[in-house]
């Protein structure tokens, strides 16, 4: 391997040369519907085994499907925020399959006419670069039941409160170039969806589950073979599963052999992939329309509707908090990650310096929160505390020193700003009568040092800041310290 | 029947079968080999029929997808759901080991 070449994320250096990824990503949301996508039982997590089933999601026979209307108006709204086309007339068809936590056979999902087609999303990179990934589509589909297989040494349990929860599966296209390119778009997918409200985002729930399809060619080549890393439910294995899988591949190509198309899984024990015990004819799904249900059809207007009801979207957010408070686009990026995090900073930039604001709730608070394992809808520190203590930074009532003193002090007590400063007798110093007192105090301290400095160790003007400052225990106002120094040591 | 439309042979059938879990004894393939050629047969007189300017038909009825609204109304049945399990234990089904 050749050290000195400079590897863009997303490339291998193998012996041939240099190889780059192509990955595709189909992400599984849960929507946040009470019921499940065609039947009326309870969609929610973690209820007794089997409680939140009825005898549609158990496929008893003669039981009919009835879709969910709030499904689909999620459905929609997420597929307006992905700048994506809206489907008027949508066809549900059957995915046929067997296995044990399928009780009908079949998956009722949308092959044909998915409800979204063709959209597009920007991702932010961590160096503050952007790069657009587009979306082939968005249909919707039915969850499977959960299987247990480590209950007993020849048999599975088998639960069926998940089948049947209605998913959104969102495909983009082979437009992901890296492992950390796939990360930012599951991130920015969570993120929309988390504004839109259609899913909570819980990727430890399992509300959101990504497939990774990846395969490696040297630039300008056509795609290779792709193999599919199924059901990855972190950002960090998303990125280590890739990673892992594209150097396989180079390994393989490389010696000369050829990547079978497969189905892969990523265990997380040893960081690395391994096939999945194909089975035959696998994918023969044999898709045909469901009987059961007509096609899904609205009208534009009602479209329209749920336009209306979309909220400002992270992109669009970020840029006005740009031109709004002054931040720059990186600050700003942050702060539209989690509508949590816009909602704080808006309440507490709201009337103050928005930068001062950002760099404080940005570097001081979520560095304290994170500290004490805290979420920010928990925090001690609320956005209007924040922001008076911003406000007495900015109108000079106390230094930037003390008022991470003030601040490590809400944390604990929860008391506003302006009370502990009050109680302790923090304002800073601006007085020039009182600040030359102190002056006066480290010069006739100090004369040798004064001596010094007037003969040409200019060095020694930092240590009578530093002197004048610890005299007034910090609280001296810094910059007039400063001034009255210079003048008063001419 | 001519050979054209003998599109379904022994070994389609088999893999027909595989995919449904269905146990077809030998000695009736060529049976069903032959239906499902007659069937196909049937329906691919449909093809003579010009349908280039006609809207594929979902419902003759002329009702759209009737849509539901969200709430909770059926579950807590675990009774009901696993009466028909050959196996269950503490609420769950249980079958023969699936490993993937």
């Amino acid at each position: 391997m050749n050290e000195s070449i400079n590897l863009k994320p997303g490339q291998i250096n193998g012996e041939t040369g240099i190889w780059e990824m192509v990955i595709g990503l189909e992400i599984h949301a849960q929507i946040s519907s009470k019921s499940k996508l065609f039947s009326g039982a309870s969609a929610s997590f973690g209820a007794e085994a089997n409680s939140n089933v009825s005898l549609v999601d158990a496929a008893m026979p003669g039981m009919l499907p009835v879709i969910n209307e709030f499904c689909v108006e999620q459905a929609v709204k997420t597929g307006l925020a992905l700048n994506a086309k809206i489907n008027n007339v949508s066809i549900f068809d059957r995915k046929n399959y067997f296995y044990a936590d399928l009780p009908q056979g079949y998956q009722i999902s949308q092959f044909t006419k998915p409800i979204v087609g063709e959209g597009e999303i920007i991702i932010d990179l961590d160096d503050g670069l952007q790069t657009t990934v587009g979306i082939e589509r968005l249909h919707l589909e039915q969850d499977a039941g959960k299987s247990l297989h480590d209950q007993h040494p020849s048999k599975s349990y088998i639960d069926l409160n998940r089948t049947g929860v209605a998913l959104m599966e969102i495909v983009s296209k082979p437009d992901i170039r890296s492992p950390q390119e796939a990360g930012a778009y599951v991130k920015k997918i969570r993120s929309i969806l988390r504004y839109v409200g259609a899913c909570d985002g819980n990727m430890e729930e399992g509300s959101l589950r990504a497939d990774c399809n990846v395969s490696v060619r040297k630039s300008g080549e056509e795609f290779g073979t792709r193999c599919e890393i199924k059901n990855l439910n972190s950002v960090r294995f998303i990125i280590q599963a890739i990673q892992s899988e594209a150097e396989r591949q180079v390994e393989i190509l490389e010696e000369g052999g050829k990547i079978n198309q497969e189905t892969r899984l990523f265990d997380t024990s040893t960081g690395e992939t391994r096939s999945m015990r194909s089975k035959e004819d696998a994918h023969d799904y044999r898709y045909f329309p469901d009987p059961d249900l007509l096609p899904l059809e609205f009208s534009d207007s009602w479209v329209q509707k749920i336009r209306e009801t979309l909220p400002e979207l992270p992109d669009l957010l970020k840029k006005r908090l740009v031109t709004d408070f002054g931040i720059t686009p990186y600050d700003a990026s942050i702060l539209v990650e989690e509508k949590d995090y816009v909602d704080f900073y808006q309440k507490a930039a709201n009337g103050k310096d928005g930068k001062l604001t950002a760099n404080w709730m940005i570097t001081e608070l979520f560095g304290a929160l994170k500290k004490e394992n805290i979420s920010l809808s928990n925090s001690p520190i609320s956005p209007e505390n924040l922001g008076q203590l911003i406000a007495l930074i900015s109108d000079g009532t106390i230094s930037g020193k003390i008022a991470k003193d003030v601040f490590a002090e809400m944390m604990i007590s929860k008391k506003s700003p302006s009370d502990i400063v009050k109680e302790k007798g923090l304002e800073q110093v601006s007085d020039d009568i009182e600040i030359l007192k102190l002056i006066d105090k480290v010069i006739s301290e100090n004369e040798d040092k004064v001596k010094d400095y007037l003969g040409g160790k200019d060095k020694l003007f930092g240590f009578f800041v530093g002197q004048v400052m610890k005299l007034s225990q910090g609280k001296a106002n810094p910059g007039m310290v400063n001034k009255l120094l210079k003048n008063k040591l001419k | 029947m001519s050979n054209k439309e003998s599109i379904v042979d022994i070994p389609t059938v088999n893999k027909i079968a595989r995919l449904s879990r269905l146990n077809i004894p030998e000695a009736s393939k060529q049976n069903l080999t032959n239906d499902l050629n007659n069937i196909l047969g049937f329906v691919a007189q449909l093809d003579e029929v010009n349908t280039s300017d006609v809207k594929p038909l979902a419902s003759v009825t002329g009702h759209k997808l009737p849509l539901r609204s969200d709430k909770v109304t059926d579950g807590n049945i675990e009774d009901l759901v696993l009466k028909n399990a050959p196996e269950s234990s503490s609420g769950f089904f249980v079958v023969p080991k699936v490993i993937e």
